[in-house]
């Protein structure tokens, strides 16, 4: 493939935060036995004004502000999510609106659970390397949702992160993407209905790790790579297990995985959570680095990339945007009312 | 009555069979005992099936027609019937393939055990396997089969001053029998520690004190004894075959830690045996909770009542104790696809006493038993074999 990457990227976290332990106290649950089975000590909650566009706003805003691009030159913008905020009306035209970037650009919005984002980029590639626009903007970003006392609530969070993808001043090359997909019903989400539904261990063995693994093995087998050749591995998070689990399971080391490894300190982002991952692995990669990452979306799917990181990422003005970890670090703890607030819970008719 | 004896065994791997229909289950661990057995379809006279309630698991009930149509046999019209009793469906199945041979009926029957637990969620799976509580007394309350078992252990621990570390350590033993079986669901070893520290179900039960979600079959076929040898180099005789009731409910007990339905099944076991506890070599026993282990070896007559506990610590019932139980990996660490496990039982003993059970194998093993229990104990299934 030729020299097609990322350009820029910025993340956006909702400062609100809430432990696992002070929701599982409302439901009288044991909620240091549960942080410690799902991996998560606490949760990112988005506040009343905040949703997926406006978390997509703001990581894409991060984009714009770390690199020169005019936004009118971005020639498409796909945003991933499964909290788009309305059923019908895009969210890509207001994030579109809000950066400049409007009109001469496609815009579409994506829904594929958790890798919507990742599709997203994928898209963007594929448009540069067609020529039919010079740069693309791929976003995922979720406030998703849970239903009071699932087994969801302990993780679903809010997040996002935005990748401007073109040809000029890449720097991360993607060398490579595929995606392994089937119709596995493990999660969805009946249109009206306010939280998701689930297979409960379904989602394991099925779903999450047969679709990652044979996503990854695949990438690999394409780009002739083994797990040893990368500096860095992303894999989709929806608890601090799964992700440790399926790196093991493919010869990947924690070390490797450690710096995307965001869903212990802000939980699940869904649409966002690679998408992050990956944003906290650029702000401290250096040229030459190697980066492996498979998302993943219930119904079920998995993007696969090779990325190489360009020297050209010295260039990139990386502080001119707050890095994961500073927005992972700005928190403000919540209580559960607080929270039942913030995300709709007491909500009447 | 005539004698009756196991020509053929055939198990699925038990797990989380995502994978592979409740259809499929049955065809795969029939076909294996058919062929194990060597026999051909037209050669079977009868066929029976235990499942629990694959209605609510699966949406599919009329199972004996679908066992024998599945194993492609429609054709030969076998009759075909299932039996029903909680967890010792596949017991009962056994019992009555073994019955309607001895009686002079059949001389080939096949008898398979099925269930697929996983296709349901958690919560849809718990409301049926409540369902073979009393409606009326117990799951209208509110109460499941983890705290009905947990007021036996309470019970237990009162009475006997059993303790938390012996119920542990059934799991422990169980889960190192099955690390050594192949067709088990947990095939690794796990330490005292994780059972103490396990999430708690319904005190003093623990995740780790309770058998797990299970989807699999098993088969055999039985065989009149006389023309046992006929097919198989090493037939093992069902000796013995008894079955009882006790009250649905636990409250109706005479004692809540004793199973009488078990006493009673077992009395008529030994007896048709002409044996006692002390001839048995291995049990399989019916440990859906770590409490109903120890409470099986002390219904079985193999322990004093009150004692399980101090036997499960004194390690008479590991693998190379003076009487293994459980070398399959018992429910805990096996499996428990509730109308497979009975069979299941019966294939483990068979494998023994067939000299076939591997790494598992229990030296000079003889003459086994497997205790399969129904509910609470409303009902239970004793049979005793030995290698002919």
């Amino acid at each position: 493939m030729e020299n097609i990457g990322i350009v820029s990227y910025g993340a956006n976290i909702p400062r609100f935060r809430i432990k696992v332990e002070d929701i599982a106290s409302v439901w009288g649950k044991d909620g240091l036995s549960i942080s410690k089975g799902l991996g998560i000590k606490e949760k990112s909650v988005p506040s009343v004004d905040q949703d997926t566009a406006t978390i997509s706003v703001e990581a894409a805003r991060s984009a714009l502000n770390r690199c020169s691009i005019n936004p009118k030159e971005i020639g498409a913008i796909y945003i991933g999510s499964e909290s788009h905020p309305y059923a019908v009306k895009p969210t890509g035209t207001i994030v579109g609106e809000a950066i400049g970037a409007t009109p001469d650009l496609m815009v579409a919005d994506y829904e594929f659970a958790c890798k919507a984002g990742t599709a997203g980029i994928q898209t963007c590639t594929a448009l540069v390397k067609g020529d039919f626009i010079k740069y693309g903007l791929a976003i995922g970003a979720d406030t998703s949702q849970a239903a009071p006392g699932d087994a969801l609530e302990f993780s679903a969070s809010a997040g996002g992160g935005a990748f401007l993808i073109g040809k000029d001043n890449v720097i991360a090359t993607i060398n490579h993407t595929c995606s392994f997909t089937t119709d596995t019903p493990d999660f969805w989400r009946r249109a009206e209905r306010k939280y998701p539904s689930h297979g409960e261990r379904f989602t394991g063995a099925p779903a999450f790790f047969k679709h990652i693994t044979k996503c990854a093995t695949n990438i690999m087998k394409i780009a002739g790579s083994k797990p040893e050749d990368y500096d860095y591995a992303i894999f989709h998070q929806p608890n601090g297990k799964f992700p440790i689990k399926v790196a093991k399971i493919l010869g990947f080391s924690y070390d490797q995985i450690k710096q995307g490894l965001l869903v212990p300190y802000i939980g699940n982002t869904y649409s966002g959570a690679t998408m992050i991952g990956l944003a906290s692995t650029l702000d401290v990669a250096k040229p030459g680095d190697r980066i492996f990452l498979t998302s993943y979306g219930s119904g079920a799917g998995s993007d696969g990339f090779d990325i190489t990181v360009t020297d050209k990422i010295e260039d990139l003005k990386r502080e001119k945007a707050p890095t994961v970890a500073q927005l992972v670090e700005d928190k403000e703890y919540i209580d559960y009312g607080t929270y039942a607030k913030y995300t709709d819970l007491l909500y009447w008719e | 009555m005539r004698d009756v004896a196991i020509i053929g065994v055939g198990l699925t791997k038990f797990g989380e069979l995502w994978d592979k229909s409740f259809r499929q289950l049955t065809a795969e661990a029939g076909s294996k005992a058919i062929f194990d057995a060597g026999i051909e379809g037209k050669e079977i006279d009868a066929m029976y099936v235990g499942s629990m309630s694959s209605g609510r698991f699966v949406g599919q009930e009329h199972v004996g027609a679908l066992v024998a149509d599945a194993s492609g046999f429609s054709h030969l019209h076998i009759p075909s019937t299932r039996v029903e009793g909680a967890s010792a469906s596949g017991g009962l199945a056994v019992r009555e393939g073994y019955l309607s041979i001895a009686s002079g009926l059949n001389d080939i029957v096949v008898v398979g055990g099925i269930e697929k637990m996983n296709d349901v969620g958690g919560n849809a799976a718990i409301e049926t396997l409540v369902t073979a509580a009393d409606q009326e007394w117990e799951a209208f309350f509110g109460v499941t089969f983890p705290g009905i078992y947990a007021m036996i252990a309470t019970k237990h621990m009162h009475d006997y001053g059993t303790t938390k570390e012996q119920l542990a350590q059934v799991a422990v033993k169980n889960h190192a029998n099955g690390a050594l079986n192949p067709y088990a669901q947990y095939q690794r070893e796990i330490k005292i520690e994780h059972v103490l520290n396990a999430t708690t179900v319904a005190y003093p039960l623990g995740l780790l004190d309770c058998s797990p979600l299970t989807d699999g079959a098993a088969s055999i076929v039985l065989c009149a004894a006389d023309k046992a040898k006929e097919y198989s180099n090493k037939p093992v005789k069902i000796i013995a075959s008894g079955q009882a009731s006790d009250t649905l409910s636990l409250h109706g007990r005479r004692d809540i830690c004793t199973l009488d339905s078990t006493v009673n099944a077992a009395k008529k076991a030994y007896k048709q045996a002409n044996l006692s506890p002390k001839d048995i070599d291995l049990a399989e026993v019916h440990d859906c909770y770590t409490i109903a282990e120890i409470c099986a070896i002390e219904d079985l007559g193999f322990i004093e009542k009150g004692q399980g506990g101090k036997a499960i610590e004194n390690k008479i019932t590991t693998l190379d104790g003076s009487l293994p139980v459980n070398t399959s990996g018992g429910l805990k660490s096996k499996g428990h696809p509730i109308g497979a496990t009975g069979v299941a039982q019966i294939v483990e003993i068979a494998l023994q006493l067939r000299k076939e059970a591997d790494k598992r194998q229990v030296k000079d093993a003889k003459i086994g038993l497997a205790q399969n229990v129904g509910g609470s104990g409303a009902t239970c299934c004793v049979h005793i074999m030995e290698a002919m």
